[in-house]
């Protein structure tokens, strides 16, 4: 038959055949090479459009206080401090929460509490019904991962209109009652830290379960099996034995996420309140250089010194968050292969 | 060895007692404590997942109307109106950065698992990909305003799109990467044993097994993308006009203005003091989020149902 010879299988390829091999080879690495040179591309971009105003300004940038187009006088200390104290702030509240939701997941608590449901009826083991417990534990995954889809300006929106008005009675008590502790220093005004760190908070909690959730998952079985076979109860095993194997992973997810909430730039822009004020108090208005940026660009213009200052804005955010993320990265490039020798 | 039966240690009455799980005693108690704490925070932490989805069907669901979809956005002392224009400028953007992204992520990704697998540059591009995975969205808007307006001129969609394409290709990368890395190998060791090349494999046997996991990061890129406000606040701008006047006379060159996006229509209507615009901020919103949150989840559940069998 004619039919096995004309076949496109089974024979060796034709010059044709090579030469696209070749090419789409050579594409696929060019394609790979092309991604460090855009990341080059990006970070030489910025730097070099920020050059004349790191010339005219030098390291006086960083400390100055005031930020003035008319007399030309530009400083993002206030705009630094903004950024740090709100990512701490939402740290500190995300990663607690975000390891607790981490911890309810790896252990499996719901799909437990499906399945003893599931029990009473007698049905655990059914055909439909068996798949619940499973069902239920990555509905809830999914939720968990689903805070970090909405986006950023619609938490901005939520933020403006609930979260601040929720806040306002019980942030005015305490400013009345214990104004003397410095958190509470100034009055509640709306739009200031508090409200920014909390949807901050909200917004980064994902990436800390997430990452968190992982780890937990990646301990070896046969270490909880030794500590409960011991004695310890459950608590005990996740305090004493999990918690600390997993730490590597969770330690890096939490620099991740600090390097996440370092760059968020609507929600705070809409709820910091863009004063360049430093202030530990946790009602003051602020600003984030992010916020600086998303609210000064659009009337830069082409004046070469006003994109400068902007761009050298930039450039000291770039700078933060590469470094943030690459430790970030290398820490939990540490844990997995550390993992990976105790199995 | 075992150790011989004499010096087994003998377990008196109050040492059994000690192994039994009792409520009474405090390591217990604080078990449960710490469990029911766990469950507390965890359902905490949906809260406000729960709050924004009914806070948007309240106050965007009760305003929404068919009109929205295709009128233009209201000016200060306007009723009515929508965001019609808005809505396509940002379908537009998600598709230039898509154009731009995909295919490079992809080919890239192609080079990460199969070419170059153990490679040194595999290791560098990995590394790139994931730290500009963590890119804070607005540099990226600042990278496009120095590359492409600046360059131009112009405030244009296609900057917009430049810059959603950087918050893109991580995603769609990493994810394709990860996709293709599941194929099983012995489905390619058959494709190369029968005399394709490298290249014949990756079209006709990899990339259409790897195809569900693909698209999720493709899905997942652009419901990113079609959220993000930062990046386009400067590049792409607002505009309160259709993009293209006349459908029977479309020009590449239209393009290259200010075009309005959802986003940005809810960053600017949300601090107007008129309330017909904030109504429509929260109607947009909703839209906004009803898109990304189906686009997610629809990406999803296309890599965990049909995933490539080992």
């Amino acid at each position: 038959m004619d039919h096995q010879t004309k076949s496109p299988i089974s024979r060796p390829p034709t010059k044709l055949e090579i030469g696209i091999d070749r090419l789409f080879r050579g594409l696929c690495f060019s394609f790979a090479w092309l991604t460090i040179a855009v990341m080059a591309y990006i970070v030489i971009e910025i730097s070099w459009k920020a050059k004349p105003a790191v010339l005219e300004y030098g390291p006086g940038f960083l400390s100055g206080k005031t930020w003035d187009p008319n007399t030309g006088e530009y400083g993002i200390l206030p705009e630094i401090w903004g950024t740090l104290y709100s990512s701490l702030l939402a740290l500190l509240i995300g990663s607690v929460f975000g390891i607790a939701v981490a911890v309810f997941l790896s252990e499996g608590y719901l799909g437990n509490f499906v399945f003893r449901v599931l029990k009473l009826f007698g049905v655990q083991f059914h055909r439909f019904w068996g798949k619940m417990p499973s069902m239920a534990e990555s509905a809830l995954k999914n939720l968990v991962e689903l805070l970090a889809a909405i986006p950023s300006v619609v938490y901005g929106l939520w933020g403006i209109f609930v979260v601040i008005p929720l806040m306002r009675d019980s942030c005015v008590w305490l400013h009345d009652n214990m104004g003397w502790f410095p958190l509470f220093g100034t009055r509640f005004q709306g739009p200031g830290m508090l409200p920014a760190a909390f949807v901050l908070a909200i917004m980064i909690l994902p990436t800390i379960s997430a990452i968190s959730r992982d780890a937990l998952v990646a301990v070896p079985p046969k270490l909880r099996e030794a500590s409960y076979g011991l004695g310890a109860t459950r608590w005990e095993t996740i305090l004493s034995v999990i918690l600390p194997t997993a730490s590597g992973g969770i330690f890096g997810g939490i620099v991740l996420a600090f390097g996440r909430a370092l760059g968020e730039t609507m929600a705070l822009a809409m709820l910091v309140g863009n004063m360049n004020t430093i202030s530990v108090s946790l009602f003051s208005p602020a600003n984030t250089l992010a916020a600086l940026l998303a609210n000064n660009f659009q009337e830069a213009g082409s004046d070469e010194m006003k994109v400068g200052v902007l761009m050298y804005a930039g450039m000291v955010l770039m700078a933060i968050t590469l470094m943030v993320n690459i430790i970030g990265a290398l820490i939990l490039q540490r844990a997995t292969a550390g993992l990976k020798g105790m199995r | 060895m075992a150790s011989p039966q004499s010096e087994r240690p003998v377990l008196t009455e109050s040492d059994i007692s000690r192994l039994e799980r009792s409520l009474r005693k405090p390591r217990t108690l604080l078990s449960i404590m710490l469990s029911a704490v766990a469950t507390i925070m965890t359902f905490m932490a949906l809260v406000p997942l729960f709050s924004v989805v009914i806070m948007l069907f309240v106050k965007g669901g009760s305003k929404l109307t068919l009109e929205n979809f295709y009128t233009l956005p209201p000016t200060a002392f306007e009723d009515g109106g929508g965001f019609g224009n808005a809505l396509l400028g940002t379908i537009l953007m998600v598709g230039i950065a898509a154009l731009i992204s995909v295919p490079f992520g992809i080919m890239a990704a192609v080079f990460l698992s199969e070419l170059g697998k153990n490679s040194r540059t595999s290791s560098v591009v990995r590394f790139c990909a994931k730290v500009l995975s963590g890119f804070p969205s607005i540099l990226a808007g600042v990278f496009a305003y120095g590359a492409v307006v600046l360059l131009t001129g112009k405030f244009s969609a296609y900057a917009g799109g430049v810059a959603l394409s950087i918050l893109m290709l991580p995603v769609v990368m990493l994810t394709a990467e990860e996709a293709i890395r599941m194929v099983p190998s012995r489905m390619k060791e058959a494709s190369i044993g029968m005399g394709a090349t490298q290249t014949q494999t990756l079209w006709y046997v990899t990339l259409p097994t790897a195809l569900p996991g693909i698209l999720t990061g493709v899905m997942l890129a652009v419901a990113r993308a079609a959220g993000e406000t930062a990046p386009l606040l400067f590049t792409a701008l607002f505009s309160n006009f259709w993009l293209i006047s006349r459908w029977n006379d479309v020009e590449p060159g239209q393009l290259n203005q200010p075009t309005a996006s959802m986003a940005v229509l809810i960053y600017n209507f949300s601090s107007s003091f008129v309330d017909n615009q904030r109504e429509m901020a929260w109607s947009a919103s909703l839209v906004l989020v009803l898109v990304v949150l189906v686009t997610n989840l629809v990406g999803k559940s296309l890599s965990s149902k049909n995933g490539p069998q080992r």
